[in-house]
This record gives C-alpha cells, structure tokens and sequence, in this order.
C-alpha cells in the first residue's frame, strides 16, 4: 500500500470527491446577480480538483500490485457497509480524465449557459463529485449511492439546460439508467448474502467479495444484471438508443462529460465489477459480448453515417467506438485489455473534444444541421485546424491517441480469432468516410449560406478548452507509454484473478476463433497459455 | 401485573370502544374538523392500550411510544387545521365531499 | 554530419511543418520559403552525407538503425520509432529528399500568388516528413505510420483549394479508398505479429524462411493483405479510382505525391518484404497479374482523355503497373529502378505540365493549347526529355528501366505478361506523344485572352525542370544492361534482395520460387551471363514499338489532325467506353456506395427507431394505458380510501385470527 497522501491534510481521494461538492456549497453563497463571479469560481474550484488530482498519477506507484491511496473507515458497520476508497491504474486514469474535462466544461460552459448560472455550476460540481466517486468507491453500497447521485444531476442538466427535446432526452436517458441499475442493486443483494452464506461474514466490501465462490448458474444471473446496468450505460447495442436523443438535446458541457466520463462508467462496470467478480459467467457470455461490440461498431458506423445532425452523429460513431473498447475487453489478453482500456480514456478525449468543438459551432449559428454549414474552413481557420486533429484522432490516425487504442484491441482481437479483428476493422474505414464526410460539408466548400459569412473564429477561451485536450491527444499518440504502464500492474491483476478461477475452463470462447482460417495457421494464438502469465515489467521494454 | 386490581381485559375494552368510535367518525362524518377530532381518539385508544401494556409488563417503553403517538398527533393537527383553514379560504367549505380533486 | 544524424533527414522537414504551420500566415512569404524549402534542403544534405557513408561500408554491413524511443509496449508486444537505413532505404530516401526539394522550389513560383502559403508549405514539409518516415522506417507499426500519414498530407494537399467540392470531394475519396487499402495492411500486420512475436523488419524477414513454408496458406494470406495495402496506395485495380481525382490538388503536389513518391510506396513495401512474397508463389503471381493489367488498362483509358493532368494521372497509374509487374516477376531491382526513373521522368512532366497550365492562367484542356513550343521553350525542351524518357527511346532514363522489367517478365513470367508489357509500353509512347503533340505541337488552339498571358515561367520553376531533365536523361546509366559491372543499382541494392537467394536456396523446386532464385542471380552482377542475344532481340522489339507509337500519334495529331475524329466516329462505342473510363466509377457508386448508403438509412429509420426504439417507447405507452386502468379506482374521496383501508385491515386480521 502506498503512503497515505494527503491535499491541505485530507486523504486526497477524499479531497478529491468532496472538494467540488464544497466547492458547490460555497458558490451558493455567491449572488446570483453576478454570473461572471460565479463562473470564474466554478471554473476555480474545477481547476483545483484537477491541480490536486495530479499527485494521483505522478505518486502512483506502477509496479505495485493492488489499490492505492486506500481509505477505509466503517460507514453502516452493522451491516458491513464501509467508506473504502482506493484507485488502480485504470480508475486513476478515468478520475484523471473526469478532473481534466470537468475543468474544460465548465471553461466552455461560460458563454453558453446563460440562464441559471448559479444551479448550473452547483450542478455541475456536484456531477464531479458523483463520477470521481464512482471510480474511487470500493464498497459496492457506496458505489451504488455515488452511481445513483451522479444521474440526478445529469438529468438537471440535460432536462433544465437542453435543447427542445430536452424533457424526452432526460427522461429515457434516466429511465434506461434506473432500469439498468435497479437489477445491479438485486445483483449486489444477492452477492452480499451469498457472501455471508459462503464465509459468515456480511460485508459489501469489493476487495473481500472478489473472493466469494459462487455457482456457476449463479454467477450468469448476476452478470446478467450486472451485465445490462452497464451495458446500457456503455452503450452497447441495443441499449444505445437513450444515448443520441441525450446527447442532441444535453447542452455541449454536459454532451462532453455524457460521452467523455459517464460513457466510461459502464466500461468501468464490466472492468472493476463484472468481470472479476464472476468470470465463469464473463467467460460463458464472451461471444455475445463480442458479437453485440461487433454489431455495435458496424452498426454504429453505418447509422453516423447518415445523420444529419451533427451531435447526433458523434453519438452514432461514440457507439461505434465503445464496441472497440467491449471487444478489447472481452478478448482476454493483454493488448485487448489495455487497448480497450486506453481506447476508452482515448474516446473520452476525442469525442469530448467534438462535442467541444460542434458546441462553439452551435453557440455561432444556433444549429446543428450539417446541411446549415459549408464553407467555414474559409472563416474559421484557426478553428478549422483543431476541428481537423480532433476528427483524425477520432478516425485513429497514426500518431494521434484513437490509433494506438484501435491497434492495440484489434490486435489483442486478432490473436484472439482474426475474423473477428476483421469484421472490427471495418470500423476503422467507415469512421474515415462518416467523419471525413461531415467534414467536409461543414468546413469545406464554398460559403454558400450568407449566414456563415461572418462568423467569428476561436476566442481565446475557446482555444484553451480544445488546446489542453489536443495537448493529451498528442501525447497519448506520440508517446502511449506513459499511460500504458500505469495499466500494466492492474491489468495484469485483472487477467491473474479471472484465470485463476477459471483455470478449468480454458480458453474463452471468443466466436470464429476455431473456425477462422486463420486459426489452423496461427500457431501460439490458443489464449490459455499466453494470456495469464503476467507481463514483463515495464522496465524491461524500451531497453535497447 | 396489574397491581391495582383494574384487568387488562377492561383497559382493552375500553381502548377497542374508543377506536372503533373513531374509526366510526372518520369514515361517515364529512366534516373535516370531525374527521380530525375522529383520529384523534383512535390515536388515544392506542396510547390508553401502550399505557396499559406498559403496566403489565413493567416497562417504560410503551409509555415513552406515547409521548412520540401524542406530540406526532400535536404536529399533524397542527398541520391539517392550516391545511383545513387553508382550504376553507378558498372553496368556503370544510366538507371532504367538495374536496376530491385527487382522482383519476 | 552523417549516420548518426539519420533522423535528422525526416526530422527537419517535421520541424519545418510545425513552424510553418503555427505561424498560421504570420510569416512574410520569404520566411515561409526559407523554412519550408530550407528545411527539405538541409534534409537533402544530410541525407546525402548518410549516403557516402553508407557506400563506405563494407557491402554486407550497409544497415544501419537508429533507435529513438519506444512507441507503443504492451504485454509482449512492442513497436519502437526506430529509423534504419540501407540500400534499399537510400534508394527512397534520395528520391524523397532529392525530388521533393526540386518541388519544394519549383512551388515558390508556382504557388507564388497563393494566399495560403504557409498552410502549402507546412502540408508539403508534414508530406516529406511522413514520407521518409515511411521509407526509413524499421518495423511495420512505425511504417504504417508514415503509409497513413502520407494519405493524410494527400487528403490535406488535394483537399488544398477545399472551396472548390471537386477539390473536397476528391481528397476525402483518396483517403476512404486508401483506408480500403489499409484495412488489409493492418490485418497483414496482426498476421505477421502472430507468426513473428515481432514487427521489425530484420527479425521477421531473418524468420520468415524458418517459420513459412514456401506456397503455405499462411504466407500467402500474409503476402496478400499487404498488397491489398499496396493496392490501395499505389493506385492498381481495383482501387486505382481515387487516383485520377486526386488530380485536383495543386500540380507540384500531384508532380510530388501522386506521381514520385507516396504512390510508389506500395512498391517499396512489396520490395521490402520481397521475402514474404517470395515464399508465396501465389501472393506474386497476384502482383504481376495486377501489374500487367493496370499498367494496360490505365494506359488504354489514358490514350482518349482531355486532361493533361488526367492523361498523367493514368499514365502513372499504368506505369505503377509495371513497377507492380516487375516486383510479380520477382524482379525487385527492376521494380525500384523503374520506380526510381519514373520519379524523375513523371515529376518532370507533372511541373512542365503546371508550367504550362501555370502560363496558360489555369487551363488544363489539351485542346485549347497547341503550339506552345515557341512560347515555352525551356518547358517544351525538358518535356520533351521526359515524354521521350517516359516512351521508352534510348538513351533515356526510361528506356532501361522499362526494357529491365520487360525482359525479366519475359525471362521469369512468360510471354503473356512480357506481351502485356510491350502493348503497354505502345500505348504509353502513343498517349504521353498525344500530350505532347497537342500542347506543342501543331497550330495554336489558345483562347484569345489565355494568350495574352502567354509567358515562360520564372526561374524558380524552369530551374527544376531542367535538373530533373538531366536526371531523366542520365538516371538510367546507373543500370546499363549487358554490360558487364554496368548494373551498379543491383549491385548496390544486392545485400537487400540477397535473402531472396536464400529463400530460395531452402530447396523448393517451386516454380515461382525458381523465378526468385533467377532474379536474385539476376541481381548478382551477371546480367551478360544469360543469353545476351535474346535481351537485344527484346531490346529492339520494345525500342520499335515504342517508336510505332511516336509515329502513329505523329500521324494522327500532327500530319492528319482530323484522324482522330474520324476514327472515333467509327469506333463510338470503344471510344465512349474509354473516354468514361469503362464506367468503373459509376459502377462503384450505383453498386457499393449507393446500396450502403441507402441501407444505412434503412437501418436508422426502420431499425433503430422504429424496432429500438419503439420497443422503449412501446413499453412507456404500455405502462401508460395500464395506469389509466389501475386510476380509476382513485375515486378522490378520502374516506372511500380509508373504508378500503379498514376493510383491508379486518381481512388481514381476520385471517390471522381464523387460521
């Protein structure tokens, strides 16, 4: 276990999760006649969770196995509920996104929520507080409660703050939700008896319940639930419908955090929850999961397509893009796993950044038809470059983030069964035509429409909340290391605790694998042998 | 234990008498301040019944159940007499019949 | 400066980009120029000094890596950016540097007037940079890499005048069929990481003779996909469509990318894995069937159209095909020694082409220029150059090159493909001395205003044109055949294709696998030793036809102007056929575009809302009708509530007390 890490004398995941809500407090003490102030200090208090979440990655320990930053103090003793925090490489990535474009939402907040100013910042802080939660919650009760606290505010802000639909999107985008997490919280009741059956012992507590022998029939039922919860939270066909009507109607911050954190909670789900806690059942449902991705990335591929609302469009190819990250993880090896993992910090950035950038369109012209634009390479240049490098990272350029993440899970999925990585790969070529397409009808071509004519190119504020997003789109791109050996220990982790209890079982039954031409002819592709064994250190690679 | 000779039979007696008085009131008078007076002696049926059990067993927990029964009784009337006045203001009435808003 | 300074080669040119690019415009043209034409040079002179440096070394220590950093690990697999360079690399590399500067210059002038001059330049540097990345590039993941970023810099470069949808329309089109293309690469790259454990070039291909049996299923499919890349970037069929359209980008950039170098770099990558085909006679009997048919069914398309730069654009195309044909052949010194000529040649007359356009204020029809050579006189010597170079006529650069791959096809595929190669090479000098004879050739057909414009272009432009004459004269006399120690290039890149020996050393009495032992004794400095007879046969058989074509397109552009006409009023429907192109594009759209497109419609209209959604939507109307049932027991009065409740209670009770 790390040293106990402190902000101001506060265990710093603690800080970190309450530091937004306090900060929410005190904006209430600010008179809502002067929005300026409240923004600067919304925007104030954004920063500092993100100043103070740096420790987090720079004193994170990758060559240590388990949590870190542990806290853990009894809650609801009687029932074994306790206040357990801790991160491991993955949520330490996910809270570091969740500060980093929390800051950049409220920053682009600033010019497009004018009404409400003041329950829009409280609501905002106190979404951060719910998602870094989320990631940092070790008991199941606690992260059932900050799961459940993280909805009422996005549901505010797509239903107070949205577009004309708004009242539709916010309902179905909460019932979907609600549905999916009233049958994890059956699931999680049924787990802490089971628990107390098995040892005598009543606790909520991950860590311990990681641990908890269960049936088999058992276990499809609870990754069932658990299953559905976060696969319409992912979203994976067909749970995705909620998911463009939310994103249309959200205004663009809340479109940001929907695709770049909340999204990555389903992810989350599956990746700290399902997939440890019942890995028969996981291994038993690999071929729906894979074949429901594969479905996902096509489908969501060819429907972006054809959209005609720009956000609407984003939202299609974020489909698209989470079928990537499910099929990464759901081909049990070490690239898959890792790639999906990166690919999902890596849409968070990307589809973050569209949603940005189609934001600082809508605040120009009030539309979101690409059919409304045309032409606007020519009045927005500066606007136009950053557009472009968003797009290539959504398309996986080489050299910029989504490359690396697409590569690694189509690699860890062709070693898997290369028919799948096939069928996967196809993504890649639509998301070049649906994004290039949009592209170009938005930025290319004469101006055909006078309305377009004068518009204004980025402000400052405006390039700052793209420029640091761009900034990590490089990085990852250019140098990926960085990241990925922050996974290596947890991923490693992950894969040891599912094999382990499903040495019997051998290889997943990930679909085409035995039937692909290619797997006759790939010698050493068989997971059994190669997936458990731990990675060599990250040291060891680079070394020339 | 009932020291003083009164059986518990009786208390009983006298609590179900009280109660179904009340239970009586509320459902055929349409007054509302009789509705109200109407409750009140089923909550006190009860607490008569919480007394006399607190005796036999000589315990003090139905006792103290009494002053939560009592002081909760205190609120709710308060609340429903302004609710009553409030209601009254704007329909000039106080008949349940003339207030059945609340239906599908 | 020198080997240790390697990656300053694709370094300088990044940099260079990223200045340019910043200063968004900020910067006085001067300055763009310097950096932007600087950058390349520097990059030129290094990359000269790594050369020399290279040819010090002993013939089988000529590779050289330089590792930066590692780029992406995960688990057991690991890519590195790690530049290397050898023979084969230095070949590339000097075209890149080499051509790529003389462009660099020659657009100061040609896009002089252009507002967007900073943007060209730093699109034209972020080009060489990935070019070169593509080409020194020592493991898979790294060169594709460059292989995506090089389509980006042609998305971005043909995409360069974006008002124009045309111009749009064409770059996205480049980009989306490359992908096509790609889509193989990549999964040919999974294969390779599966068999190998690895992407860098030199344990793959030192593996790959152990690990793959000549003529295995595997081989071949790994062999296959990466052409499939190759196909896509190089412009073969069937994905050559995107080619003809990339037209519309700047002339320097169609002279630089769609014709020198990043269309060739699908055969630079045949030939840098000339290991893996050669171990699948199937995979290179695919290469030289594509090959020869590009390179003939380009050229037919290339002999009716009106576009001077479309009329190039096919001609590249075919001449890629021959590129294709030779490495098919398994003749991969051939192939990059065409490539290499083809640089200078098809770069000369892309710039004397926009030299032309460029005087003529823009207009590219063949027929509305003609008689130009008065005008033009520098444009009109050096095009000449390049048009007799690109024909096939001796002494110049083409005609070795060209008659190499003829009679290697002849020698190792047979007379099928060698007699492809001859119609081809028939049809090519009849289009490219159409071009000629219609721009400068006969009277003038110049509208009168165009003329009034009329003026040979600055120095800036004509200075490259004649250095790259020079080298399409001269470039060829580095592989002089039948002449014993003439072929310097073979033996130059000898220590690359050497393991082609090897590979077929292993003992396979395979056809095709005999055809690689050939070529690699072919390369071995021994061009005289087999049958010096028949090679001049062939040499005068190509060097006639060649001269037919002149002739023929002599008589029917210059002696009998209205043969032509007259010719395609009786032939109407082959004419038509070849003017549109054989309808390919069309074809694609109605059956490949159009039906997706309509689909996917169908898909979110009828599925995902109608069948998704309104099962969700189904489900919240379904609750609604079932609570507008349950409501009407909500009656508003309390006390029927309170009776129900007391009614309730004595059920209750009364079943406890009777049980």
């Amino acid at each position: 276990m790390s040293p106990a890490f402190t902000v101001l004398g506060v265990p710093i995941l603690t800080f970190l999760t309450f530091f937004p809500t306090v900060g929410a407090l005190l904006l209430l003490l600010l008179p809502s006649a002067r929005p300026g102030a409240i923004r600067a200090a919304a925007f104030l208090v954004s920063l500092i969770t993100f100043a103070a979440s740096i420790p987090l990655f720079t004193q994170f320990d990758s060559t240590s196995r388990g949590m870190q930053f542990t806290e853990q103090a009894p809650w609801v003793p009687g029932l074994g509920i306790s206040y357990h925090l801790g991160v491991d490489g993955i949520s330490m990535l996910l809270i570091m996104l969740t500060t980093l474009l929390t800051a950049v939402s409220i920053l682009a907040s600033f010019s497009a929520i004018t009404s409400r100013v003041k329950a829009y910042m409280v609501t905002f802080l106190l979404l951060e507080t719910g998602m870094i939660g989320v990631f940092a919650a070790l008991d199941l009760v606690l992260f059932y409660v900050f799961w459940e606290v993280m909805l009422i505010p996005m549901y505010l802000l797509i239903g107070v703050w949205g577009g004309p639909r708004r009242v539709y999107a916010a309902v179905k985008f909460i019932l979907y939700t609600v549905a999916g997490s009233l049958l994890m919280l059956v699931a999680i009741l049924y787990l802490y008896f089971a628990h107390h059956g098995a040892t005598g012992m009543y606790t909520f507590d991950l860590l311990e319940l990681y641990d908890t022998p269960l049936m088999r029939g058992a276990q499809l039922w609870l990754f069932g639930a658990f299953a559905i919860a976060f696969a319409i939270k992912v979203p994976m066909f067909p749970f995705h419908t909620w998911l463009p009507d939310a994103h249309a109607e959200a205004p663009t911050a809340g479109s940001v955090i929907l695709a770049g954190v909340l999204l990555k909670m389903g992810v989350y789900g599956f990746v700290r929850f399902a997939m440890p806690l019942f890995p028969e059942a996981a291994f038993a449902y690999t071929p729906w999961i894979i074949g429901l991705s594969l479905i996902g990335i096509v489908y969501g591929a060819l429907v972006a397509m054809v959209q005609q609302d720009v956000k609407k469009l984003v939202a299609y190819s974020s489909v698209s893009h989470l079928g990537f990250v499910m099929l990464g993880l759901f081909v049990w090896n070490t690239q898959g796993i890792q790639g999906g993992i990166l690919q999902s910090i890596n849409h968070g950035l990307s589809t973050g950044a569209l949603f940005l950038a189609v934001g600082i369109l809508y605040e120009r012209r009030h539309t979101r038809e690409i059919g409304e634009f045309g032409g606007l390479s020519e009045t927005l240049p500066w606007f136009a470059a950053l557009f472009l490098i968003v797009c290539l990272s959504s398309i996986g350029l080489p050299g910029l983030n989504g490359f690396i993440g697409e590569f690694l899970v189509l690699l860890g999925a062709f070693r898997a069964s290369p028919v799948v990585s096939a069928v996967a790969a196809t993504g890649v070529i639509l998301a070049a035509v649906y994004l290039l397409w949009m592209f170009q009808r938005v930025m290319f071509g004469p101006v055909t429409n006078e309305k377009n004519r004068g518009l204004k190119d980025l402000t400052r504020r405006e390039f700052w909340t793209l420029a640091p997003v761009i900034f990590f789109i490089i990085w990852i791109g250019v140098y990926p290391n960085t990241f990925l050996r922050k996974l290596d220990t947890s991923v490693a982790e992950l894969m040891d605790r599912v094999h382990a209890r499903t040495l019997s079982l051998g290889a997943p039954p990930v679909p085409g694998a035995s039937l692909a031409p290619g797997a006759g002819l790939v010698r050493g592709t068989s997971l059994a042998p190669t997936a458990p064994q731990p990675d060599p250190p990250a040291g060891a690679g680079g070394a020339d | 234990m009932t020291g003083h000779g009164v059986p518990l039979e009786l208390y009983q007696l006298v609590a179900a008498l009280l109660f179904t008085i009340g239970l009586v009131g509320v459902l055929v008078r349409r007054s509302a301040l009789v509705i109200f007076m109407s409750i009140e002696l089923m909550l006190n049926a009860v607490n008569l019944s919480f007394v006399a059990f607190s005796r036999l067993h000589g315990q003090m927990d139905g006792q103290i159940f009494v002053f939560f029964v009592m002081s909760v009784a205190a609120a709710e009337v308060a609340v429903g007499l302004a609710i009553l006045v409030a209601i009254f203001r704007n329909r000039e009435t106080a008949s349940v019949d003339d207030v059945h808003l609340l239906k599908g | 400066m020198g080997l240790n300074q390697l990656w300053l080669v694709p370094a300088l040119p990044l940099l260079g980009a990223i200045l340019n690019g910043i200063a968004a415009g900020k910067l006085p043209r001067k300055v763009v120029s310097v950096i932007g034409v600087g950058s390349v040079g520097l990059s030129l002179l290094i990359a000269l000094a790594c050369f020399r440096e290279l040819l010090a070394l002993p013939e089988d220590a000529r590779r050289v890596t330089q590792g930066l950093f590692t780029w992406v690990q995960s688990g057991d697999f690991q890519a590195d950016v790690r530049y290397a360079l050898d023979p084969l690399g230095a070949v590339m590399m000097l075209v890149v540097t080499g051509v790529g500067f003389l462009i660099h210059v020659y657009s100061t002038g040609y896009m002089g007037h252009e507002k967007a001059y900073g943007r060209y330049f730093s699109f034209l540097n972020l080009f060489t940079f990935s070019m070169l990345t593509l080409v020194l590039a020592d493991n898979f993941l790294l060169m594709f890499l460059g292989w995506e970023a090089v389509g980006l810099c042609s998305y971005l470069l043909i995409g360069f005048g974006y008002q124009r949808p045309a111009a749009a329309e064409a770059g996205k089109k480049a980009f989306v069929v490359n992908r096509i293309g790609d889509w193989g690469f990549l999964l040919g790259i999974f294969l390779i990481f599966v068999t190998f454990g690895t992407l860098d070039f030199s344990a793959v291909f030192a593996q790959a003779p152990q690990k793959l049996a000549v003529g295995s299923a595997l081989a071949a499919a790994i062999a296959l996909l990466l052409f499939l890349g190759a196909v896509g970037k190089s412009a073969q069929i069937p994905l050559y469509v995107w080619l003809p359209d990339a037209m519309e980008g700047p002339t320097p950039v169609s002279a630089l990318i769609h014709a020198a170098t990043m269309v060739t770099a699908g055969v630079y990558m045949v030939a840098r894995c000339h290991v893996l085909y050669l171990l699948s006679p199937v995979a290179l009997l695919t290469v030289a069937i594509v090959g020869a048919a590009t390179a003939l069914f380009a050229a037919t398309i290339g002999l009716v159209q009106n576009d001077i730069k479309r009329v190039l654009a096919y001609s590249t195309v075919s001449q890629l095909g021959y590129m294709f044909l030779a490495c098919g052949v398994g003749a991969f010194a051939s192939g990059i020694f065409h490539l290499m000529t083809h640089a200078f040649f098809k770069a000369l007359l892309f710039l004397g082409a926009g030299s032309v356009i460029h005087a003529l204020s823009g207009e590219q029809d063949l027929w509305k220029m003609g008689g130009l050579k008065p005008h033009l006189p520098r444009t009109h010597a050096t095009v000449l150059v390049a048009t007799l170079a690109i024909a096939g006529i001796f002494p110049f650069a083409g005609f070795f090159s060209k008659d190499e791959i003829l009679w290697n096809a002849w020698l190792h595929g047979g007379p099928v493909l060698w007699g492809a190669g001859v119609v081809g090479a028939f049809l090519t000098a009849f289009y490219m001395f159409r071009l000629y004879f219609l721009t400068f050739g006969g009277r003038s057909r110049v509208t009168e205003e165009a003329k009034h414009h009329l003026h040979e272009s600055p120095n800036s432009m004509t200075v490259p044109l004649i250095i790259l004459a020079v080298l399409s004269l001269v470039g060829g006399l580095v592989q002089v055949p039948l002449l014993s120690g003439g072929q310097r290039l073979d033996a130059f890149l000898e220590p690359v294709f050497a393991d082609a020996a090897l590979v077929a050393g292993t003992g396979v009495a395979h056809g095709a696998a005999s055809v690689a032992g050939s070529a690699a004794a072919h390369g071995a400095a021994s061009g005289a030793a087999h049958a010096p007879g028949v090679e001049i046969t062939l040499m005068v058989i190509s060097l006639i036809v060649a001269l037919s074509g002149i002739f023929v397109a002599h008589r029917f552009y210059v002696a009998d102007p209205d043969l032509p006409c007259r010719l395609a009023e009786r032939a109407k429907g082959f004419y038509r056929l070849l003017f549109n192109k054989y309808w390919i594009d069309e074809v694609y759209d109605s059956r490949i575009v159009q039906p997706i497109y309509r689909g996917s419609v169908r898909l979110w209209e009828r599925f995902d809302a109608a069948v998704i959604d309104g099962a969700v939507n189904g489900v919240g109307k379904q609750i609604e009708r079932g609570a507008a049932l349950l409501r009407q027991a909500q009656t508003g009065y309390v006390q029927v509530y309170a009776l129900i409740l007391t009614l309730g209670a004595v059920v209750v009770l009364g079943y406890l007390a009777l049980r």
